[in-house]
């Protein structure tokens, strides 16, 4: 079993590598993973089955996922970080669906990390789904099978002869049942099958799968029991805030810590010299008191004498400069050239140029970033809000100098994650702090610290021009992606795939780029790189079915031509399962039926994202004054051949679209000065209720693997809002967020 | 300075500065960990609570204005009838996504039901707009309290208001 697992890792040595991979690795991961890595999780130490036969309190492990007590309580173990997407109620589902137990009879646990023992564990890229929807189930079903040869072997019959339904062995020749609660300590002697081997059930068997299962930690939720990061408690823990300098990269000249020191409640006030990495420990001054609240006054009255460095020279207005010079001028980069754009632009019959811009925006989960970090002896201990556990520990052990081995961490409920907690540098102020100071720290910080100390998602610039024939057909297409990097390399989250749609389907395509240098942290926010291209690229092909005088939903449906692949991530993009979600929403909206009021348009988009595709509509009608009152939103999404637990999918769903529509109508970070502007949920605001559309969710089910749901729908509702606002007004957006002073009668 | 507080009903006795909001009093003095801790700033909602029944963002409130006034938490809430359906109405609607907003959104929820058992749509806007939900689940947010004031009207005519 070890063997062909080792087997089986050294064949997909990029994922195993990935499981013990640095920070910067793992991106690089989870950047390529759309391109290859799919599908081949590895679940190192489940068929090692390092835990089964292992007593807990008499309940039994008979794998590293599935203990069972006497009373025939199965309790499951979830692997990956609960971040609001359901994975803590989803993974546990698979597993029990096979295992073929009662909902009612599961209890679920959250897992500490241990890689060796559960492989990657992290929360991005709509992965879990894809990377889990096999090894779940098999882990399940090995188990079940465990079970199934413990009892044949008690009663001395055939394996084939028994069954198994809700949580108990039958042998119905006999008539004989046993309850798996029974059968633990037989079962845990059995050797652990080869995931690989074992049988899997036929899906129109599906009890679980497919069910609504409500989200497992809500009934605490709803009564205020602590579960989140900043919930943390350890005895003699004390509460500490970190001071950074608000432009990127400054560094600590001096502070008045004498004064801090004498305040009331504060035990430690020192510098923290960090490095130049945005992306770990940075320099700063922590507080460290009695109380958070104490430490919070402290901050207030702390005067630090910054180096703000290089980043001082960079401002948002700076880069919207330079990206309209550059805009005009040919790309620094060639990503992609087919035929030749420019000749054809020259004899097309109708030519459609634009600019295009997006902010920067602040991923602003609701729980600002903390941690609780505890030094026991050569060891550490840490209890975070994290999305990517892994790294965050590397981060540590780097910070600290210890071996990785002497990190340990517990994964908290997360308030949010959107891909902030992806990066793990409160992990390591924390641990620093907690080493400093001695004694257990729960670090905690600020709205502020959290709204102007993110990776953000990276503003961009698109300069187009397309081409039309006489009959309306698309036949060039040029497109300059000014966005920023240095040297020829995109910064993080700031590039663009090559094989974004409609390539493949335009015979003289380019794509180039050209970078601006700035000093800003940036990083994957929900559907990266998707959340601001689709708004570009869908917006653009809309306005070319305008300029055709053909209806946009249809014109996208003949960009999209035949079925087939076409190059992108995953297996690929398939034409045929856009044009799929793109007939359900102009199906289920009555899309080009009946007539609308005035100033009320409709707008369709669809994209291809975290290897999901979603179309969406959204009617929106303008007031003569310019406001904007979305009235409903469509939205029509494959994600293969499962809903695995459709009340939280369409919750999911909603949520992402609303996120993008929240984003389309107010967000924007601001640079000036080397610092972010915006503060607060005042100045940055995401959706509020009274913006909130209702949304309409539809699934088409198509024979592939299930795929996650965390960031597909987000995409195309923000072109599909501009449409509609050119349907209603005729006024195209091209600036996000939009501008209402422009759409006034 | 030395306070006497009602939580919950209980009698609750801190020693903190009299300029600690009332967040930082449940949270760290109390320890009573479910009004959460958002934006500082009044903005965001997640640390409302109720003062005589009154909803307040904790974040804002000192302890020193406090005085005698009944503390109502989430930990809390849900001895009222009110607060009862209101947090079965949000498992039944399966509301939570992250779920560190929904604290703040009961709360104030639960203030509103108390003022008006039948709200509109527009009523419960309005009640809940200063309540961010950074998951946006505000279509269950708002299905929820519809199901909680049915269940309440339900109640009322069969006789047996709770």
């Amino acid at each position: 079993m070890l063997q062909h697992l080792q087997d089986r890792l050294r064949a997909r040595s990029s994922k195993a590598e990935s499981a013990v991979a640095s920070r910067r690795d793992f991106l690089k991961a989870s950047a390529a993973a759309g391109g290859g890595l799919l599908f081949t999780l590895s679940l190192p130490a489940f068929a090692k089955a390092a835990a089964a036969g292992q007593a807990e309190g008499g309940a039994l492990m008979l794998t590293a996922y599935v203990k069972i007590a006497p009373d025939n309580i199965v309790t499951i173990t979830s692997k990956n970080p609960e971040i609001g997407q359901g994975i803590k109620t989803m993974l546990p589902m698979l597993i029990a669906e096979e295992l073929d137990v009662d909902w009612k009879q599961v209890r679920i646990e959250q897992a500490i990390l241990d890689p060796s023992k559960y492989g990657r564990q992290f929360a991005g890229g709509s992965m879990a789904t894809p990377l889990n929807w096999d090894p779940m189930r098999q882990a399940g079903a090995a188990a079940r099978q465990m079970l199934v040869t413990a009892a044949a072997q008690q009663w001395k019959v055939p394996v084939g002869g028994c069954t198994t339904a809700s949580g108990a062995v039958l042998h119905k020749a006999s008539g004989r049942s046993i309850r798996y609660g029974a059968l633990a300590a037989a079962a845990a002697k059995v050797p652990v099958p080869d995931l690989d081997k074992v049988t899997l059930k036929d899906p129109k068997d599906y009890k679980i799968i497919g069910t609504s299962v409500r989200g497992v930690d809500s009934p605490k939720v709803v009564k205020g029991e602590p579960l989140f990061g900043i919930d943390m408690e350890v005895p003699g823990m004390l509460h500490a805030v970190f001071q950074k300098c608000p432009v990127f990269g400054g560094k600590v000249v001096s502070a008045n810590l004498d004064d801090i020191k004498k305040m009331p409640g504060v035990r430690h006030a020192f510098i923290v010299e960090g490095g130049s990495d945005l992306q770990g420990l940075m320099p700063g001054v922590a507080i460290v008191a009695d109380s958070t609240w104490h430490a919070e006054k402290a901050r207030r009255k702390l005067d630090v004498k910054w180096d703000e460095g290089p980043g001082r020279a960079y401002s948002s207005e700076g880069f919207a400069k330079q990206a309209a010079e550059l805009g005009p001028k040919a790309p620094e980069l060639n990503l992609r050239s087919n035929g030749d754009a420019a000749a054809a632009l020259k004899g097309a019959a109708h030519v459609v140029e634009a600019s295009y811009s997006y902010p920067f925006i602040s991923h602003a989960p609701l729980e600002p970033q903390n941690c609780t970090a505890h030094v026991q002896g050569d060891k550490i201990i840490l209890w975070a809000p994290t999305q990517n556990p892994g790294p965050g520990r590397t981060l540590v052990a780097q910070t600290l100098g210890l071996d990785e081995s002497k990190v340990i961490v517990h994964m908290t409920r997360v308030g949010g994650g959107f891909g902030r907690r992806l990066d793990s540098d409160f992990m390591a102020e924390a641990a620093w702090i907690a080493k400093q100071t001695g004694a257990p720290v729960k670090l905690l910080w600020t709205r502020t610290q959290d709204m102007q100390h993110d990776f953000y998602r990276p503003g961009g610039f698109h300069f187009f021009k397309g081409g039309l024939d006489a009959n309306g057909k698309v036949v060039a297409w040029q497109q300059h992606f000014v966005s920023f990097g240095a040297n020829g390399k995109f910064a993080r989250s700031a590039d663009m795939d090559i094989n974004i749609f409609p390539a493949g389907r335009v015979e003289n395509l380019s794509y180039g780029a050209s970078l601006i240098p700035f000093h800003m942290p940036t990083g994957p926010l929900r559907a990266p790189g998707s959340n601001a291209l689709a708004f570009v690229f869908q917006s653009l092909t809309d306005e070319l079915a305008h300029a055709a005088g053909k209806d946009p939903l249809q014109f996208q449906i003949d960009l999209l031509g035949k079925d087939e692949l076409l190059p992108g991530k995953g297996v690929g993009f398939s034409t045929g399962r856009a044009r799929g979600v793109l007939e359900k929403v102009r199906d289920v909206s009555g899309w080009g039926k009946g007539s609308l009021p005035e100033r009320t348009g409709r707008g369709v988009a669809f994209y291809y994202s975290h290897l999901g595709y979603f179309a969406e509509v959204v009617e929106v009608a303008v007031a003569n004054d310019g406001q904007i009152k979305v009235n409903k939103i469509w939205a029509a999404g494959d994600i293969g051949s499962h809903i695995i637990n459709p009340i939280a999918a369409m919750n999911l769903t909603q949520g992402g679209v609303l996120d993008g529509l929240g984003a389309a109508l107010n967000e924007k970070i601001t640079l000036k000065d080397g610092r972010v502007v915006e503060e607060n949920f005042d100045t940055f605001e995401p959706l509020r209720m009274i913006q909130a559309a209702p949304v309409e969710v539809h699934f088409v089910t198509t024979n592939n693997t299930p795929t996650g749901l965390g960031e597909p729908a987000l995409p195309p509702v923000i072109p599909a809002l501009c449409n509609a606002i050119f349907a209603a007004t005729g006024k195209r957006i091209r600036s996000l967020p939009i501008d209402t002073a422009l759409l006034k009668a | 300075m030395h306070y006497t507080l009602n939580v919950n009903g209980q009698t609750r006795s801190v020693d903190v500065d009299s300029d600690t909001p009332l967040l930082w009093v449940l949270r760290d003095a109390v320890d009573l960990k479910g009004t959460k801790f958002g934006c500082g700033a009044g903005l965001c909602g997640a640390c409302t609570v109720h003062l005589d029944g009154a909803p307040v963002r904790s974040c804002q409130t000192p302890i020193s204005d406090v005085g005698k006034a009944a503390v109502t938490t989430i930990e809390g809430v849900g001895a009222t009838p009110i607060g009862a359906r209101l947090q079965k109405a949000w498992i039944d609607v399966d509301v939570v996504q992250c779920g560190y907003c929904q604290a703040g959104q009961i709360m104030s929820a639960a203030a509103l039901l108390k003022q008006n058992a039948s709200p509109s749509d527009e009523d419960i806007t309005s009640a809940m707009n200063g309540n961010l939900c950074r998951c946006a689940t505000y279509t269950r947010i708002r299905e929820a309290i519809k199901q909680a004031a049915k269940t309440d009207l339900g109640a009322a005519t069969s006789g047996q208001r709770g």
